[in-house]
């Protein structure tokens, strides 16, 4: 795993026809420490997918710098990302969506271990389209996790789902990234699930998005699954 | 569904047998010299059949439609794509198109003879030159639909340019790539014949252009349907399978 430093100075949208240019993103910088889940809240439209989008390399039309630290470098960096929609390809069964991202001569055993921790293990051969939407993103979440990445990005991987299937999908996040531990860049616009995930909370300003405050969580790991407990500490803090 | 599959086999079947007998009403009505029988048609048939005639004009009529349609798809697939993901490669190449589109399959086969003689190369490039427009027309739709999110997947998780042909372009454009294969096929046997009428000394296209000379319609009819029926055989055999294994991940 490996810590990350962001630096962007400006990201600018091309101004559309009679549209102006748009203005994303505005000298915005924090860093990750290796290990550390850190969660980026802001209001939608603040640039929070872009940001996302900067960091895995997709968009590289801005000013400034992402740097990853720790890893075998920056060619060799493995990046997970889980999508706000799944992103499954609906010509592949869930295990070949997940065996398919696999680096060459990695161990393929990580992908029936995944499934176990998803509770995936009897639709390894159903295809995405005959999925619940709860299930197709636990699938992205084992594919994200499936290439060990020294940095997973997440991108509101659990909105649009009802309250009680979200609450269960976060505490199997938590659960997957004790047991393979990882560098967590999420996004979300919810201030609970920023507090029952994150270590720490980079709070953006509305658009151009711009850090406005970094909190420390300390919320006890133990006690995160304990809505009270995060209810109390998001009343207090944010 | 067995119940459904017998359903739908009857009524294709009842299709058949009604198009048999309006035939044989047709050839009552307009007489056996203008259109023959069925049963005329299917003994003229069956006579070419066994003395290997029929056999030979067909064989080398179906190499010259494969080989034409080969070159036709692979043209026409690189130039599609390249067309659907790059905005100045269609700038560049949509002017040929529309010519090549509104251009006469006669025109292209005159020249062709008229550039390269009365060579089997005249004939695929003549016959390439026609359906290379529409397989290009449908694989530009097809790659200008292509889902940038699984594109965007595939390059988070480092697919390189292979793997993501194989595994994300290649199964999204499968529809697309059977749809061209398909109307491909029935354009260019059409062609085919005309191509082979016109300067060639074998293949079905040849025949009915002799039969033609003698008034023959039995053998004519004889002819067409036994190509139609190869077409048909490829449609059922190939094609569809196919399409089938291409779209089994739907619901």
């Amino acid at each position: 795993m490996s810590g990350v430093i962001v630096n962007i100075a400006l990201k600018q949208f091309p101004a559309v026809g009679q549209a102006p240019p748009v203005t994303a993103l505005k000298n915005l910088q924090f860093a990750l420490s290796p290990g550390e889940f850190v969660c980026v809240l802001g209001p939608s439209g603040c640039g929070k997918t872009t940001l996302l989008n900067i960091v895995a390399g997709l968009d590289r039309d801005y000013r400034g710098q992402v740097r990853m630290a720790g890893s075998a470098g920056e060619a060799k960096r493995v990046l997970g990302y889980v999508f706000q929609t799944p992103r499954l390809l609906p010509w592949r069964t869930v295990a070949e969506n997940i065996r398919l991202v696999l680096r060459p001569g990695q161990d393929t055993r990580i992908v029936d271990d995944l499934l176990s921790m998803t509770g995936l293990s009897e639709f390894r051969n159903t295809y995405p389209e005959r999925l619940s939407v709860g299930m197709s993103r636990r699938v992205a979440l084992a594919r994200a996790f499936s290439v060990e990445p020294d940095l997973l990005l997440m991108d509101e991987p659990f909105v649009s789902l009802d309250e009680a299937t979200a609450q269960r999908l976060r505490l199997m996040l938590l659960d997957i990234w004790r047991r393979r531990p990882t560098t967590v860049l999420f996004v979300t616009h919810d201030t609970r699930e920023a507090a029952m995930l994150a270590d720490r909370i980079v709070q953006l300003s509305s658009s151009p998005g711009c850090v406005e405050s970094i909190l420390a969580v300390d919320i006890p790991r133990a006690q995160r699954n304990d809505t009270s407990a995060v209810e109390a500490w998001r009343n207090r803090t944010i | 569904m067995r119940s459904s599959g017998l359903r739908s086999f009857g009524i294709r079947f009842a299709s058949f047998a009604v198009l048999i007998v309006l035939w044989q009403l047709g050839s009552l009505v307009l007489g056996h010299r203008k259109l023959p029988s069925p049963a005329t048609v299917a003994a003229v048939m069956s006579g070419e059949f066994a003395d290997g005639t029929l056999l030979f004009h067909v064989g080398v009529t179906l190499l010259r439609v494969a080989a034409s349609f080969v070159v036709a798809m692979a043209i026409g697939i690189v130039m599609g794509v390249a067309m659907g993901r790059l905005p100045n490669v269609n700038l560049f190449l949509d002017g040929w198109l529309v010519v090549l589109l509104t251009f006469p399959a006669l025109v292209t086969t005159v020249l062709c003879y008229l550039w390269f003689g009365f060579t089997e190369a005249a004939v695929i490039t003549a016959v390439a030159i026609n359906k290379i427009p529409t397989v290009a027309v449908t694989m530009r739709e097809g790659a200008r639909a292509l889902n940038r999110d699984n594109l965007e997947m595939a390059a988070v998780f480092r697919f390189g340019p292979l793997k993501t042909l194989r595994h994300v372009i290649l199964p999204e454009l499968a529809p697309f790539l059977i749809a061209a294969a398909r109307s491909g096929l029935a354009l260019i046997w059409k062609i085919v014949l005309v191509v082979e009428l016109l300067g060639r000394s074998n293949g079905v296209g040849f025949q009915i252009y002799t039969f033609f000379s003698f008034f023959d319609v039995p053998s004519i009819l004889a002819y067409t349907i036994a190509f139609v029926v190869v077409i048909q055989l490829i449609e059922f055999g190939i094609l569809r399978p196919l399409d089938r294994h291409a779209t089994r991940w739907r619901r």
